[in-house]
């Protein structure tokens, strides 16, 4: 089965290079492990919270775990995958700190999506409507939404530079999934939808 | 009762088995029954490990109660196990009453083993099983699958022979046998040990046979396998005869049922063999085995998992499961794991799943590939 990969994670498949270990966290049904794997011949594991989709993505033939990024992070060995995906779901973790320090404990690298809170979209409608925004990238009312740790690109650079993280790589996205490289750092943090990061550790090779 | 009677493939043992107790068992058979055929590539071996009161009749209608085979859902023609692509293996554990050696056959003439069978463990049973695999001239299985004291067996071949198995699939098990397991079981040895017809576990000669221990060692177990929304759906507080009878004949319908299980279950198996293999299960403990860690068993395993657990299951509870993936991933080894929801308890490896037997199916269709990209 080969749909079409959505546009974000086209984009951080474009980062992983071809033959690497790959663990995608929040991997949903494995579309991009399945991606990764028939397009990279990547070696990859997953980690899902739901059932289905577990099930979905072993029933494709992969190999996935069901669990979740704030528990089961911890079991993995250090340096055990070349890179840890974690799209659109930093947000939605409890201790999204830990959660990021862990990724680049177990691989080389860490690629990291998620939903730009400093869109200026979110800012006009928080400042004119004075609601909590409900916006295409977040669709959720304030008091059942998942994402309970959101954040803007400029938090999230900051919070990279406290845990001694170097950015290799940083783009934006529009919600058609045109991407938006960095200029200036002001212009991505007001006109980005969705940003999706390469990380590394600074003081590993 | 004996097994040695039952149709089907034997194989005998030249040298003596060499057991974790330390003594060597001679003249040891194992009964096993295959299905499909062995490609030339000797590349499509399914070992299939029977649970406590399973046999080698997986795919078949069993030839003492003629009952479909245990596992008829999910192993032969057509099913996920499907024998025209796979060759299955299915062999009776030692230790057993189906054929393969067990406290029930003769030591010498006229003289059952009794309790002078040696104690065996999980391990002796597939030390047994990769004789029979050398036998049948398979260097690699391409998958090790059982669940309960079969996921046992799996965890042990994964454990301790990474290299002669591809794939490894242990269901509704454990790496070790829990305190409460081992209550549970005890309970049963009891049962069979307090009827006067044990005779001290010598009663094979003098026709009498423990029936009521058995039974009733059956009957706590078979309460240990489902659940209780499982029981409670089937049964409820039904009466057997429409009213309450101020006795203590079967009253409920629940009552009836285990009673019934209990009886038809003596015709079947043997008491000495109940005691052995309760035991081997109780001594399983894969971290003690390598120095406590359980994540030592699987350093470097190159063998891909796929571990499944039942959210109803009690007696094999998802938390064992966890533990077994942990230790997986503290290797980085190659697991998937899933959860399977289900109110059928323990049994729902046995029963009529289609989430678990796709996921099953999804699992080796994708490892056969993988064995196929393989140099």
């Amino acid at each position: 089965m080969s749909k079409a990969l959505r546009a974000d994670l086209l984009r951080v498949a474009d980062m992983v290079a071809s033959g690497a270990r790959v663990l995608d966290i929040g991997c949903g049904d494995g579309s991009l492990l399945d991606y990764l794997h028939r397009q990279k011949q990547v070696d990859g594991r997953g980690i899902e919270l739901s059932m289905a989709g577990v099930q979905g993505a072993v029933a494709q033939g992969l190999s996935v775990i069901q669990g979740d990024a704030d528990t089961d992070l911890n079991d993995y060995p250090s340096g055990a995958f070349d890179y840890v995906i974690l799209s659109q779901t930093l947000q939605a973790t409890r201790a999204p700190r830990a959660v990021l320090q862990n990724m680049l404990r177990i691989g080389r690298y860490a690629i990291v999506s998620f939903p730009n809170f400093g869109h200026w979209r979110i800012r006009l409608s928080l400042a004119l409507r004075g609601r909590m925004p409900e916006t295409r990238t977040l669709t959720y009312a304030w008091y059942d939404t998942p994402n309970i740790h959101l954040c803007t690109i400029d938090d999230f650079t900051d919070l990279c530079r406290s845990l001694n993280i170097r950015v290799e790589r940083a783009l934006t996205l529009a919600t058609d999934g045109r991407v938006g490289y960095f200029g200036a750092a002001w212009c991505a943090n007001l006109m980005g939808e969705q940003a999706i990061f390469l990380l590394r550790h600074e003081h590993r090779a | 009762m004996s097994g040695a009677s039952l149709p089907g493939h034997r194989l005998s043992l030249e040298a003596p088995l060499r057991l974790d107790s330390g003594v060597e068992l001679p003249g040891v058979t194992i009964a096993y029954q295959t299905y499909g055929q062995l490609n030339p590539a000797k590349s499509n071996a399914i070992l299939i490990c029977h649970a406590l009161t399973g046999d080698q009749f997986a795919a078949e209608p069993h030839p003492l109660t003629g009952k479909p085979g245990w596992w008829d859902r999910m192993a032969g023609q057509g099913r996920v196990l499907d024998s025209d692509r796979y060759f299955l293996i299915c062999a009776n554990v030692l230790g057993g009453c189906m054929g393969s050696t067990g406290p029930s056959d003769l030591r010498a003439p006229g003289q059952p083993w009794g309790l002078g069978f040696p104690v065996i463990t999980i391990a002796d049973m597939v030390r047994a099983q990769v004789k029979l695999i050398e036998h049948l001239g398979i260097d690699r299985l391409f998958c090790v699958i059982g669940g309960s004291m079969g996921g046992m067996q799996v965890l042990e071949w994964a454990a301790h022979y990474p290299d002669r198995l591809f794939a490894a699939v242990p269901i509704a098990t454990a790496a070790r046998h829990s305190a409460q397991n081992i209550a549970f079981h005890e309970v049963g040895r009891q049962a069979i040990i307090a009827d006067p017809d044990w005779c001290e576990g010598a009663y094979g000669t003098n026709g009498r046979r423990p029936q009521r221990g058995l039974a009733v060692a059956r009957m706590a177990a078979h309460i240990t396998y489902l659940s209780e929304a499982a029981l409670h759906r089937k049964f409820g507080r039904n009466l057997q005869r429409g009213s309450l009878n101020f006795d203590f004949d079967a009253d409920f319908q629940v009552e009836s049922y285990l009673r019934h299980q209990g009886i038809s279950f003596t015709e079947r198996f043997d008491a000495n063999s109940y005691l052995y293999i309760t035991r081997a299960m109780d001594y399983f403990d894969l971290a003690a085995d390598h120095g406590g860690v359980l994540a030592h068993a699987f350093v470097g395993t190159k063998v891909h998992f796929c571990v499944l657990s039942f959210s109803s299951d009690w007696l094999f509870p998802t938390a064992e499961s966890r533990a077994l993936v942990k230790a997986l991933n503290a290797v980085a080894a190659n697991v998937s794991f899933v959860e399977v929801q289900s109110d059928k308890g323990h049994d729902a490896f046995l029963l009529d799943e289609p989430e678990f037997h796709a996921t099953i199916a999804g699992f080796l269709s994708g490892a056969a590939d993988r064995l196929d990209r393989q140099p």
